[in-house]
């Protein structure tokens, strides 16, 4: 067969999609360049219009405008069962009435290749399932659901594989393991994956490029390391991780640092890690980046003064503190239990200090609380 | 456990667990007490009716144990036998090549308006079985709407007759049972998750393949038990026969109704339900086994 299926390879390129329901927009057009055979993350909460996305690029939606490309093929008005992309369905969707072996075959089947055994074999031996073939989906667990459905997608050899959510049903440990399955899979077959999902570690577990998307559009792309370090906007501090976001201003800047002012408190940022406008900066700094200590210490770097214990939560690893300043704002400071100094306690006045190579500045005029009140580990 | 269970009931344990026995044969027994009475017992008498012959005097019969009763009743009504299961086989299939599509509408593409469509799939019963069953004669009339049209299509002739025909009575069976079908194809067409169809379409089945590879083998369950709720009655249906047929359409029921009613012929009449009935069931047992829905999720 010549058609696309078969025929397209190449970077997959979303060029200024736009989808509608009603006077709502889904996606806002979004373009997106994603390479090909790279493991490719839209992340989001529930709404902000990543499953849309995808659903678009599978065929099963129809964007309201702009167009889909794989290479130097357009897509965008090409049936579901014509593209060269396979999905991983969120539960699975595999058919009840097949057997494994039925079901991985299925795509082979349609396009007309008569011996499948060789193929579907191999695919089954890649995700160690090979003696479950004759089996119903019923008859098994959700974690071997997952892999058939996998599967049932890569044996194709798609020039692009969807995931939608595809770790959503199973529990947590069955899903780092899946995670670092998928990643396996992945640099065996080359194949591009855009994987969707609401949870921020999963998407960094997995991903070499993530694109955090809010209310229709990308907030930000880059790799999991790049964002969680040099966030552009509040909703991809707050989503990715958590973060400290201080409203501040810029009072000076002497080579390649500004001098913020905290509530009448000085602390130095990077200007090349700053994307504040103007002289208004939310000024950002991670909870594991802090050291907390007792007033009576002297310490280097930035400091904020005048905190107070409001809060102790051991969780073993770390322990994480909530500390009031002086002008009314909690801050969170996670702290490693690996210097053997029992933990402070509630109501203890602290310092709190760090590199300033650790902080960043944002536009302040954006909301300081933008992608903290969705919780990404709940369940869509 | 039985600590509490002994304080609430005041009884000792091993009356509790007496208890815990008896008490599903105690939840069957006013079943099994209405099958007795109102299924056992009749067919017994029926089978026994159905071996007497003709006594000395008028309505009066005496048990022979005749049972080649049954050979002679065979005999003499095979064209009514045979046309009765034609009859029934056509509607049935009819009422499936009408039921099919409607169910799938309702299922998949009717939104918000689905319940009001499954009430109106069902609304005829609110209405006599015997006047929609006349109602028919009107549709099917010289003036009506299906005579006009297929004259006008030259589909037939100025001379030819709707009504009292072979195509009344299939027209009114495949009509009068067609909720019977609409509603087990629905409930089964429903319960498939339509992303079980995207994910065909997704895997280069086009729309037809996917309805043949997917759709259709899930919704089997429910063309099983749609054509069987409308075979099985319109296999026993003698009024579409009475009031849409001629004498050339008489149908088994009609035969057992008569023998029963007008002829008082008793034995025969038995003998012809209960073959009826055999012959059915017979028929549902291998339609079962052959369409292997045991297979199915």
């Amino acid at each position: 067969m010549s058609d696309a299926s078969t025929s397209a390879k190449g970077d997959l390129q979303l060029r200024n999609i736009t989808k509608t329901y009603g006077d709502f927009n889904a996606v806002d057009d979004l373009t997106l360049t994603i390479p090909e055979g790279s493991f490719f993350a839209l992340l989001g909460p529930s709404g902000c219009g990543k499953t849309t996305t995808l659903r678009m690029i599978a065929g099963l939606e129809e964007p309201t405008a702009g167009t889909i490309h794989v290479g130097s093929t357009d897509i965008t008005d090409m049936k579901p069962y014509r593209r060269p992309v396979n999905t991983v369905f969120q539960n699975y969707a595999l058919f009840p009435h097949l057997s494994i072996f039925e079901n991985v075959a299925f795509g082979l089947r349609r396009r007309g290749i008569k011996d499948v055994k060789e193929q579907v074999d191999k695919v089954l031996q890649l995700v160690e399932l090979p003696h479950l073939a004759e089996r119903k989906p019923t008859q098994l667990s959700g974690g071997q659901q997952q892999r058939i459905a996998v599967a049932r997608a890569i044996v194709n050899r798609p020039a692009l594989l969807l995931l939608d959510e595809p770790l959503g049903a199973l529990d947590l440990k069955l899903r780092r393991q899946m995670q670092i399955e998928l990643k396996w899979i992945q640099t065996e077959v080359g194949l591009t994956f855009v994987h969707v999902t609401h949870d921020q570690e999963e998407a960094m577990t997995m991903a070499d490029t993530i694109a955090v998307m809010n209310e229709g559009r990308i907030e930000q792309m880059g790799t999991p390391a790049d964002l969680y370090d040099n966030p552009q906007t509040a909703f991809v501090a707050n989503f990715l991780g958590q973060s400290n976001l201080i409203q501040g201003n810029v009072i000076a800047t002497d080579g390649d640092s500004h001098t913020v002012d905290l509530f009448g408190q000085k602390v130095k940022v990077n200007k090349n890690r700053s994307v504040a406008k103007d002289s208004s900066i939310l000024f950002g700094i991670r909870p594991e980046k802090i050291r907390i200590q007792e007033n009576s210490h002297t310490n280097s770097g930035c400091v904020l003064e005048g905190g107070t214990i409001v809060d102790v939560s051991y969780i073993g690893v770390s322990t994480q503190y909530q500390v009031e300043m002086p002008w009314g704002q909690e801050l969170m400071v996670f702290e490693q239990n690996d210097d053997g100094i029992p933990p402070l306690a509630k109501g203890d006045g602290v310092k709190l200090s760090w590199e300033p190579v650790f902080s960043f500045g944002l536009n302040g005029h954006e909301d300081a609380s933008a992608g903290s009140e969705v919780n990404p580990t709940e369940d869509e | 456990m039985v600590a509490i269970a002994r304080k609430s009931t005041g009884l000792n344990p091993l009356d509790s667990l007496r208890q815990k026995v008896a008490m599903p044969y105690l939840l069957l027994l006013p079943g099994m007490l209405w099958l007795l009475v109102f299924f056992l017992a009749p067919i017994l008498t029926l089978v026994s009716t159905s071996t007497k012959v003709p006594g000395m005097g008028i309505g009066e019969f005496v048990q022979q144990y005749r049972w080649a009763n049954y050979w002679d009743a065979i005999t003499a009504m095979q064209t009514q036998f045979i046309r009765t299961f034609v009859y029934a086989i056509i509607a049935t299939l009819l009422a499936l090549a009408i039921s099919y599509p409607l169910a799938y509408a309702i299922a998949f593409k009717s939104g918000r308006w689905k319940n009001v469509l499954l009430v109106l799939v069902v609304a005829p019963f609110f209405c006599s079985f015997i006047l929609r069953t006349i109602a028919w004669r009107q549709i099917l009339a010289q003036d009506g709407l299906v005579f006009k049209t297929l004259h006008s299509l030259h589909l037939i002739s100025a001379d030819t007759r709707l009504t009292s025909s072979a195509f009344a009575v299939v027209t009114g069976l495949a009509y009068n049972f067609l909720p019977f079908m609409t509603l087990p194809l629905y409930a089964s067409l429903e319960r498939i998750d339509p992303r079980t169809m995207e994910a065909s379409g997704d895997l280069y089945a086009n729309g037809l393949t996917t309805f043949r590879k997917v759709t259709l083998p899930l919704s089997m369950p429910g063309v099983v038990a749609g054509t069987l709720l409308t075979f099985i009655p319109a296999a026993g249906d003698f009024v579409n026969a009475q009031i849409l047929g001629n004498p050339s359409t008489t149908m088994i029921g009609n035969v057992i109704n008569a023998q029963y009613l007008q002829t008082t012929n008793y034995p025969l009449a038995a003998t012809l339900s209960f073959i009826l009935m055999i012959a059915i069931l017979a028929i549902v047992l291998v339609y079962i086994r052959k369409s292997g829905t045991d297979e199915l999720v």
